[in-house]
């Protein structure tokens, strides 16, 4: 890379590793070089303009459909909420496709707890908007066979954490029965969801699903968390073949953005590039994406240049969008709103130092969040999710201080 | 159903090597008369919240042949396996149904390919009823290519898609609100079937089970429950798991019908009631007093919480096999000569689909990442040494 070349003392040269501290005396010299070439590219090419690698990346990264990320079209396109956004790609479904239907507490009459198929029972009727008891392990599996049938059932619990009663269900029926049956049957099911980490919800209510559900075998999960790629995420998981859990928060059901007038889906396995960059690599999905974001404000105040990356898909791993990004800035930090032990940034990051180790310059950050039942206290619970400032500092350590 | 229109277009129709010709009025010939034919149903049915059907049954010799060549195959096949486990062919668990084979035979005698059925990890002879093979039978217990899931579902997870059987399921009580969703799919589909949800009494005691029912009542599925009582859940009789073993009154506001599940002709004319209430009315609960011989799987002997005494007593007055046998040979259907000519085939058939299996090869190592996922992504799977079943998924 030109950094290198431009700088030909420097020991820390891309493919080799240097140990921790080595690299922290080396890179005091490094950055005053690399700092002026950063500042140089920077007002060369600024944020709007990428360079041809970039595109490159970019284009092949990016599916066909999807335009960029939060475009709005040149058509006008509409305002709406986030929750409106899953309305709006539900119903679209339902009416593309008789054989979808809703399944959940609350979903039909009420409306959805958090409004998502509000007007739906009127609309489908009661029969494709279906009330259930509070009985999680069995509509679970109810929808799970219908889906052994050939309908596309949508699953709605409640609150992500209250899925965890369907555990068995999931993992065993949902994820493995494809592969048990040698391929006889598709299980063609949405499950989805708010869960994270809300204001004050208590520990039961602030579970991170994804964690749990990401080794079974057979599961696609993503993140939703814009309203247009939760409009374009929730038409692809009902189109999809596999099974696919989507994870709303419940944080963001009321964030504002246009999307188009047309139709569009997204890619389910792919990730969604927010803020390209060219210093680090930041990865996370749903509500850190505007942590992130509001620390990146700070961090270019302060002469960084990283590149955010919504990871989106949670299982798999876009390793390709992730890979062409970490060959790029060979800096990598995950920010996540999963548990430290077993999370989804547990598994990014090994998977990352598998592929692309030879990249790295350093070690994969992972800010996550604490190891403990999520308090009532409010600055308690606070502490326990990572903060902007946080991954201010978390930034300032691995690329060195400005 | 389908076993026997298999057997039928197999010309298994026997005429025997010395007999005289059917049809014959003087010589005890096998009769394969279609003719109908009325018997009575020696145990009377028990209702909960419902009328139970009349104890008269309506059959015919060819059927009653039939149940016999069908229940006998399934003996000959749980038998084998039972061998093919101690020599090591067949490992992990293997739950044998050698003793209940009348309610399988005698539910499919009431259904037809609209109908699902879906059931727990005893599961080897209903996935017979439901069409399937032997030969398939054989091979996924050994884990071979050949098997109905191709080798990698094993003893507890076989599957018939064609048939309608939808397993096969290793978690009890999980199956109760698959079978649900069955139904509820039918019912959407507006598919003119039932689903038959089976269970035994150790699932009885699952949460799920109620939630399921509970469901089921309310939106009025076509959902029949089959509580398949042998008595014991594993190692823990019915006495001592459940406050109430009646198991059929269990559904509570759902109607349910106690049965005799060691004879066939009772158990078709309850699932023949039972599909025609359910279709029209929702959920039924149907509880089959039935007896299996083996332990709960291979590693259990079987003995340690009764006695051999109550096996073998079973074993002479409640035997499904001996039942037919008597009923064929009273009525002079057959005579002892095709019995045995019937069993003899049945031994071979068996035998024949064993040697198959046992040359089955194994899957080979790029099936260990095949349908994991329906359709996916092009990515690649390999195995932990990154040398060995590099495999491009589709």
């Amino acid at each position: 890379m030109a950094m290198a070349a431009a700088a030909p003392t420097v020991p820390i040269c891309h493919g080799r590793r240097a140990s921790p501290c080595s690299s922290k005396q080396v890179s005091v010299s490094v950055s005053v070089a690399m700092r002026a070439w950063a500042s140089k590219s920077s007002s060369l090419s600024s944020s709007s303009s990428k360079s041809p690698r970039l595109v490159a990346a970019h284009a092949t990264a990016v599916a066909t459909k999807e335009a960029a990320s939060t475009t709005s079209s040149s058509q006008g396109g509409h305002e709406l909420l986030m929750f409106e956004a899953l309305r709006e790609g539900l119903s679209e479904e339902m009416e593309r496709d008789p054989k979808v239907c809703v399944i959940g507490e609350d979903v039909g009459d009420y409306g959805g707890s958090y409004k998502v198929t509000k007007g739906f029972s009127e609309k489908f009727g009661s029969w494709r908007v279906l009330d259930t008891p509070i009985a999680e392990n069995s509509f679970t599996g109810m929808a799970i066979g219908s889906a052994m049938t050939g309908l596309r059932p949508v699953v709605e619990g409640m609150n992500m954490g209250f899925l965890l009663l369907a555990y068995n269900q999931i993992a065993n029926n949902c994820g493995m029965l494809h592969y048990t049956s040698g391929g006889q049957f598709t299980i063609p099911i949405v499950i989805r969801g708010p869960g994270g980490v809300g204001r004050q919800l208590g520990a039961e209510h602030s579970q991170r699903l994804e964690s749990y559900f990401q080794s079974v075998p057979g599961l696609q999960m993503v993140a939703c968390s814009t309203p247009y790629n939760a409009k374009g995420l929730m038409k692809a998981a009902i189109r999809c073949e596999n099974p696919v859990i989507l994870y709303e928060h419940v944080l963001l059901y009321n964030l504002k953005e246009k999307i188009p007038d047309e139709e569009y889906v997204c890619c389910l396995e792919e990730a969604e590039m927010v803020r390209p960059g060219t210093e680090i690599t930041i990865l996370t999905y749903s509500r850190m994406r505007y942590h992130v974001t509001q620390a990146a404000k700070t961090l270019v105040d302060r002469g960084y240049d990283p590149e955010i990356i919504d990871i989106r898909s949670l299982k798999p791993f876009d390793m390709y969008t992730i890979g062409e990004s970490v060959r790029k800035t060979h800096r990598v930090l995950i920010v996540e709103e999963c548990m430290r032990t077993g999370g989804i940034g547990a598994s990014l990051r090994s998977a990352i130092m598998e592929s692309f180790w030879d990249e790295l310059d350093g070690p994969i950050g992972c800010l996550s969040s604490q190891d403990v039942p999520t308090p009532y206290s409010g600055p308690l619970e606070e502490l326990t999710v990572v903060q902007p400032h946080q991954i201010v500092t978390a930034v300032e350590n691995l690329c060195g201080k400005k | 159903m389908a076993l026997r229109q298999a057997w039928q277009k197999a010309g298994k129709v026997l005429n025997g090597g010395a007999l005289v010709s059917p049809g014959s009025t003087f010589a005890r010939a096998l009769s394969t008369s279609s003719d109908p034919l009325t018997l009575e149903i020696p145990v009377p049915f028990k209702g909960h919240k419902v009328d139970p059907p009349s104890s008269t049954v309506e059959t015919s010799a060819a059927e009653l042949v039939d149940f016999f060549r069908t229940m006998f195959v399934m003996r000959r096949m749980e038998i084998a396996a039972d061998s093919l486990y101690k020599s090591k062919f067949i490992r992990g668990f293997c739950h044998l149904y050698d003793g209940q084979e009348a309610v399988c035979v005698g539910m499919e005698a009431a259904l037809n390919d609209k109908d699902c059925i879906i059931t727990a990890y005893r599961d080897h002879c209903t996935h017979l009823g439901r069409g399937g093979t032997v030969l398939e039978v054989f091979a996924e217990l050994m884990g071979r290519k050949d098997g109905c899931s191709l080798g990698k579902g094993g003893s507890m997870h076989m599957y018939n898609k064609k048939g309608g059987f939808y397993g096969g399921n290793g978690i009890v009580g999980a199956q109760t609100p698959l079978g649900a969703g069955l139904a509820f799919a039918q019912k959407y589909l507006k598919v003119d079937g039932v689903t038959l949800a089976m269970y035994g009494d150790g699932a009885a005691n699952q949460g799920q089970l109620f939630e399921a029912m509970n469901i089921s009542a309310l939106w009025d599925l076509p959902v029949i429950y089959v509580c398949e009582n042998n008595h014991y859940g594993m190692g823990t009789a019915e006495w001592r798991s459940a406050k109430s073993p009646e198991y059929y009154k269990r559904g509570d506001y759902v109607p349910g019908l106690k049965v005799d599940g060691m004879d066939c002709l009772a158990v078709k004319q309850a699932v023949k009631f039972a599909k025609e209430y359910s279709l029209k009315n929702g959920p039924m609960v149907l509880e089959m007093d039935t007896y299996r011989y083996h332990g709960h799987s291979m590693s259990d002997p079987g003995s340690t919480y009764r006695t051999r005494d109550e096996i073998s007593g079973v074993r002479q007055e409640r035997d499904p096999i001996e039942r037919i046998r008597k009923l064929l040979l009273s009525h002079e259907f057959a005579s002892v000569a095709d019995l045995k000519a019937i069993e003899k085939e049945a031994k071979k058939e068996v035998e024949d689909a064993l040697a198959k299996a046992k040359e089955s090869p194994s899957p080979d190592a790029p099936e260990l990442f095949s349908h994991i996922y329906r359709k996916s992504y092009g990515a690649e799977a390999y195995g932990a040494d990154r040398k060995e079943s590099t495999v491009k998924l589709p």
